[in-house]
């Protein structure tokens, strides 16, 4: 627990807030501790995790990136007219061209970024003016229905009947969403690799100086945060069955949110899958509550902005501190 | 003679000459190859389009040449057109005289001014990133404006006040004479004031900068105050062009005028930018989009060609730099 | 057998030189270091120690003719990677670690690098990091994160990795820099453990009092060029500076007798808790008070107190008799006291900014003009009135002041200072990063300072700085003055060894 507390003070602190709120509204509202209410959360909240765990890659590279909302709409135009082309596909060419795409078009990020020495933000705002001007040019901002059958038909992973007779279900994105948090976990904490992206962006110089390849540490983050924004486009689409080109653009900003409450530093070295997690979950979380106590929808949006700001208004506080309080005083 | 040529480009900073060059550029391609492009009326609504982004673009640049971002302009803007509205509302709508019209501005600058306050203060006493506060307060500004609009649009304003979004004096629109009168006052603000000094020192280096006996926290406070204000009279120009304020207005441009402050040369780390050359790039944006567009391409093909422009510029100035690196050590 | 045969020296270099855009940054030096051995490598800066470091590790390539030796086996040239598999490891000033990865994860910081993924085994990077620290008899916590730790354990967290690279040759830049008494007695104990396992180790430094001690041998360069080597017996720390500076230090005492001078800053009892106790003393119109002790005595604690930085818990402040009470620096330098930071990369200048700005940076009231504008014609007038009269070279005032040297780059922040007209101004260790000639101008700015009547707390972890600047001399020792001096009477023999004790 203590350990716990040491390793992650913002993802603890998180957790705290959230078991807080959560029972706040179990109280406060019947329909809140649900199964049913718990799976729609998940189901409506997985595609923003799979952004979410992606951002959190080049966060902790000491990079940031605007586009990838954007390119993941690019992706589903780009796969819906590549499943025509070889005539259908399934969900195994589906995951690989939708990952392989998002993946190119990070790299083109990490291209320009590592190449031209240009900083990522300016990079990434160019890209996402690029790629969504010539999204809404080329697809002429026409919707897309004719998706593949095994695309939009909806895959129920689990489902049961409550007392009431209402069914709780959870959807493949809860699945993808897994096995993405999974991966992401596995590449940063596990692997050789993932470390030294927390390296270079904690202290590029000295990574640097340590032999560690630069120019492959941009397009391991800027690549990964791509596939995960083509592979959550596809699941997008998957759960609206049709294609809308400026469906996603926005969302960027809202996920980067999310990332940072999670515990990611913009600057680069911090952050955890846990925390981006827990992010997300706190926003969705409070508008579920706010939904279900009647609140009226445009309210929530309100709600979530005052929330975010006392987060980070609060944020100088370390929960370890009231365990140990000679430990973190000179952080 | 070149004297002279000295003294202008150390006045107007190393950016303008290669930003005028390629706005010589742009304006002979489409010249050449655009029908009608060199004409009055072309140029007529390019000075009537310019405004709306350079006045958002204005309110962008104090931040980050102080190190920061403001990403709550959009909605800032929106929710001080949202006041006028109301107070002309409540005056009569389309027959409120010039009294309320006066009020309402006040109150739109005024809310303007307070939501900059909020976020400077928290970013000056929690030391909280600019980006995150700033999306706090979007989030926030964007709920509270839909919860008090529903969603909807508010419209109904008096006739006379198209004259502020579609008149002209001395056949210069009257918007173009708002900006132009805003950007000298950024331009005096910047450089000729304590303030804008304070604000480039800030941004190179705050720590140093408050051992030197700046009042960091008070100018930081200022600058997002400043730029709240920007955004209200963006606002307003608005509200009087399309006579109507819908929350989200104007939403695409929020990375528009980052990618605007890039272009003319503002340092993404902080601490450098001017408005003249930012100017020039507000309006190379706006020649080419106008040029596209008489091409038979969409404002979505502008966009594009804006990121592609940004990157080749970013790409440029990266060969320069190398080039007279090598000739540095040649030497 | 030949005894050398059975410990053959850690490094054995000879005839190296470099040559960059055809001045000569190191010419003709040899340096030999003995297996085990402490060494100290002396200079000042710019006189090719960290050429010469580089050409050791292999970032640059010597001049042809050199001869390279790395215990024992000959090599025509050396690459980085070579030097590292030789033993060689360098820990650079800004040690060049990781704040946010753990203290394990620094130490063991080699066995995840490589370029072909692996898993990572947190058991084997905690034993690989036990085992560095247990040769170094240190204890730290492994899951503690780098970034909470101070300085002086990211130092041993720094010879740890090296370590781990069975390093058998360290190069320490400056590593008592920034580290307190006690601090450095830790870190000069895990280089005796060091030494006994064989493992050499080289102090790169100018401020050498410390690392004195605890070497057997010193090269000194100067210049490029080798001075000699020197056995660190007998050795004292003013003959070795006037052997790096080349010039004789002259013992003209400055000191006058300044106690008829009228009062301008009085302190009684000011206390910070952890920081200072109990610190009385008087500044005189016109006089230099020299404030020495080591690094963490709490002589920029203080100064940051005097100049509104932060807050004393006790005691009082007057000027000129009247009492002080500071919010903030601005109260400060209203009231006519100026500092001078030790820190002058990082606070005392705005690198990116250029000269003329960082000149008026405090003084934007003065240089206003009609409705509060600035005033080009005030601020060019300001800034060239000053480059002048402190003899400031630069090229245009336009250019950044990080384009300067270091001497005339604090001439930029005396500037800065002297133009809010100060009665009292504080300097905290103003010749750091300063080459020998450019010291001696900035005190002779400094005495002129005085004699137009100013009051200058001179704040020197150098004794012979203050012994020769100042009127008077205080020493301040774990937070409280120790001693006061008059130069005139207290040899500098006497006071080195009072503050080195």
């Amino acid at each position: 627990m203590h350990s716990f507390l040491r390793a992650y003070p913002t993802e603890a602190k998180l957790l705290a807030v959230l078991v807080l709120i959560c029972i706040g509204l179990s109280i406060a509202s019947p329909d809140f501790l649900t199964l049913v209410n718990f799976t729609s959360l998940l189901n409506n909240n997985a595609v923003n995790v799979i952004w979410a765990v992606g951002l959190l890659v080049v966060l902790i590279a000491g990079g940031i990136d605007i586009s990838f909302a954007v390119a993941a709409s690019v992706v589903q135009y780009l796969c819906v007219y590549a499943f025509a082309a070889i005539g259908g596909g399934n969900w195994a060419i589906g995951f690989l061209f939708a990952g392989g795409f998002g993946l190119a078009l990070g790299l083109v990020n990490a291209f320009l970024i590592h190449q031209f020495r240009i900083v990522s933000i300016v990079v990434t705002i160019s890209t996402f003016n690029a790629f969504f001007g010539l999204l809404m040019f080329f697809s002429s901002g026409r919707f897309l229905y004719n998706l593949p059958s095994w695309w939009s038909g909806r895959v129920i992973l689990w489902e049961y009947q409550t007392a009431n007779g209402t069914w709780a279900e959870l959807i493949l994105p809860v699945l993808v969403m897994a096995v993405c948090m999974a991966a992401t976990w596995v590449l940063i904490r596990r692997t050789t690799t993932g470390r030294q992206l927390y390296a270079f962006g904690d202290n590029p110089e000295g990574a640097r100086r340590a032999g560690i390849p630069i120019g492959l540490m941009q397009a391991i983050a800027f690549g990964w945060c791509g596939m995960m924004a083509g592979i959550a486009g596809l699941m997008q689409a998957h759960i609206t069955k049709e294609v809308v080109p400026n469906a996603l653009v926005g969302r960027e900003l809202e996920v980067l949110a999310a990332v940072v409450l999670g515990g990611a530093r913009l600057g680069g070295g911090r952050g955890s899958v846990l925390g981006c997690f827990l992010g997300v979950l706190l926003v969705a979380v409070t508008q579920n509550g706010l939904n279900l106590l009647g609140v009226s929808p445009y309210a929530f949006k309100m709600v979530v902005g005052v929330i975010i700001l006392l987060a980070i208004s609060t944020s100088n506080l370390d929960p370890a501190r009231l365990f140990d309080p000679r430990k973190g005083r000179r952080a | 003679m070149t004297g002279l040529y000295r003294r202008l480009f150390v006045a107007s900073g190393p950016e303008v000459p290669g930003l005028l060059g390629f706005l010589v550029l742009v304006l002979v391609v489409f010249g050449v190859f655009a029908p009608n492009f060199l004409t009055g009326a072309n140029f007529g609504s390019i000075a009537f389009q310019l405004p709306e982004l350079g006045l958002l673009t204005l309110a962008m640049l104090m931040p980050i040449i102080s190190g920061g971002f403001n990403l709550a302009i959009i909605y800032t803007a929106n929710m001080a057109g949202l006041t006028l509205a109301f107070v002309l509302k409540q005056y009569g709508g389309i027959d409120a005289g010039y009294g309320p019209f006066i009020l309402g501005t006040v109150l739109a600058i005024g809310v303007g001014a307070l939501s900059g306050a909020v976020m400077g203060a928290v970013i000056a006493y929690v030391g909280a990133h600019p980006i995150l506060v700033s999306l706090a307060m979007m989030i926030f500004l964007r709920g509270l404006g839909e919860f008090l609009t529903k969603g909807g649009d508010i419209s109904g304003f008096p006739a006379w006040m198209a004259t502020l979004g579609h008149g002209t004096v001395l056949g210069i629109p009257v918007p173009l004479i708002l900006f132009l009168i805003c950007a000298v006052l950024w331009h005096i603000l910047l450089t000729h004031t304590r303030h804008g000094f304070s604000v480039r020192m800030i941004g190179s280096n705050i720590r140093a900068a408050a051992y030197s006996g700046l009042n960091t926290r008070r100018t930081l406070i200022l600058i997002y105050t400043l730029s709240g204000v920007m955004c209200a009279i963006a606002g307003i120009l608005m509200l009087s062009r399309f006579n109507s304020v819908r929350v989200g207005h104007g939403e695409a441009l929020l990375l528009v005028t980052v990618l605007a402050c890039f272009l003319g040369g503002v340092d993404p780390f902080g601490g450098f930018g001017r408005v003249l050359p930012v100017v020039i790039a507000l309006i190379v944006l706006q020649v080419l989009s106008s040029g596209l567009n008489l091409l038979g391409a969409n404002q979505h093909l502008s966009t594009a060609v804006w990121g592609l422009f940004l990157v080749g510029v970013m790409i440029l100035r990266w060969g320069a730099g190398w080039i007279s690196e090598r000739r540095r050590r040649g030497s | 057998m030949p005894a050398d045969a059975v410990a053959p020296d850690a490094l054995r270099f000879s005839a190296i030189s470099k040559i960059f855009g055809g001045v000569k940054a190191v010419d003709d030096v040899s340096f030999t270091v003995g297996t085990g051995e402490v060494h100290c490598l002396a200079g000042e800066n710019g006189c090719g120690k960290s050429t010469l470091i580089k050409i050791i590790t292999g970032v640059y390539q010597p001049e042809p003719g050199a001869a390279m030796e790395i215990f024992g086996q000959a090599y025509a040239q050396i690459s980085p990677t070579q030097a590292r598999k030789a033993g060689i490891a360098v820990i650079w000033q800004d040690l060049a670690l990781f704040a946010e990865m753990t203290v394990a994860e620094n130490i063991a910081f080699e066995t995840i690098l490589g370029n072909r993924p692996r898993a990572v085994s947190y058991a084997r990077l905690r034993r690989v990091a036990a085992a560095a620290l247990a040769r170094l008899d240190v204890d730290l916590d492994l899951d503690a994160r780098l970034g909470t730790l101070p300085i002086a354990q990211r130092q041993i967290v720094a010879i740890a990795r090296a370590l781990v690279s069975d390093a058998r040759l360290i190069f320490m830049d400056e590593p008592t820099a920034s580290l307190t008494e006690s601090e450095t007695d830790a870190l000069l104990s895990v280089v005796r453990n060091l030494s006994a396992r064989g493992v050499a180790v080289v102090f790169v430094s100018h401020r050498l009092a410390e690392v004195l001690e605890i070497s057997s041998r010193v090269t000194v360069l100067r210049d490029g060029k080798l001075v000699g080597v020197f056995p660190t017996e007998g050795l004292t720390h003013s003959r070795l500076t006037e052997l790096m500076t080349g010039t004789v230090i002259s013992h003209d005492v400055m000191a006058r007798d300044t106690g008829g001078r009228p009062e301008v800053l009085r302190i009684e009892g000011l206390t910070r808790a952890g920081e200072f106790e109990d610190i009385s003393l008087t500044l005189r119109a016109g006089e230099v008070v020299g404030l020495t002790g080591l690094i963490g005595a709490g002589r920029t604690e203080l100064c940051h107190s005097l100049f509104g930085m932060t807050r004393a818990d006790r005691g009082r402040i007057t000027l000129n008799g009247q009492d002080l009470q500071l919010r903030s620096n601005r109260d400060a330098v209203a009231a006519g006291i100026a500092y001078v930071s030790e820190d002058r990369l990082a606070l005392g200048l705005i690198q990116p900014q250029s000269i003329a700005d960082n000149t008026v940076l405090s003084v934007l009231r003065q240089i206003s003009g009609a409705g509060g504008l600035l005033s080009s014609r005030k601020k060019d007038a300001t800034v060239s009135h000053w480059i002048k009269k402190l003899a400031v070279k630069i090229g245009t005032p336009a250019d950044a002041v990080s384009t300067l040297s270091g001497g005339n780059q604090q001439r930029i922040v005396l500037a800065k200072w002297l133009a809010t007209r100060p009665k009292v101004l504080l300097l905290d260790c103003p010749t750091v990063g300063v080459d020998v000639g450019a010291r001696a101008g900035i005190f002779r700015i400094v005495r002129q300072l005085a004699e137009q009547g100013l009051a200058i707390l001179l704040v020197s972890d150098e004794v012979p700085e203050v012994f020769l600047n100042a009127d008077r001399v205080l020493h301040m020792a774990g937070g409280r003055i120790a001693h006061e001096w008059d130069p005139r009477r207290t040899g500098l023999p006497e006071m080195e060894a009072a503050v080195y004790a």
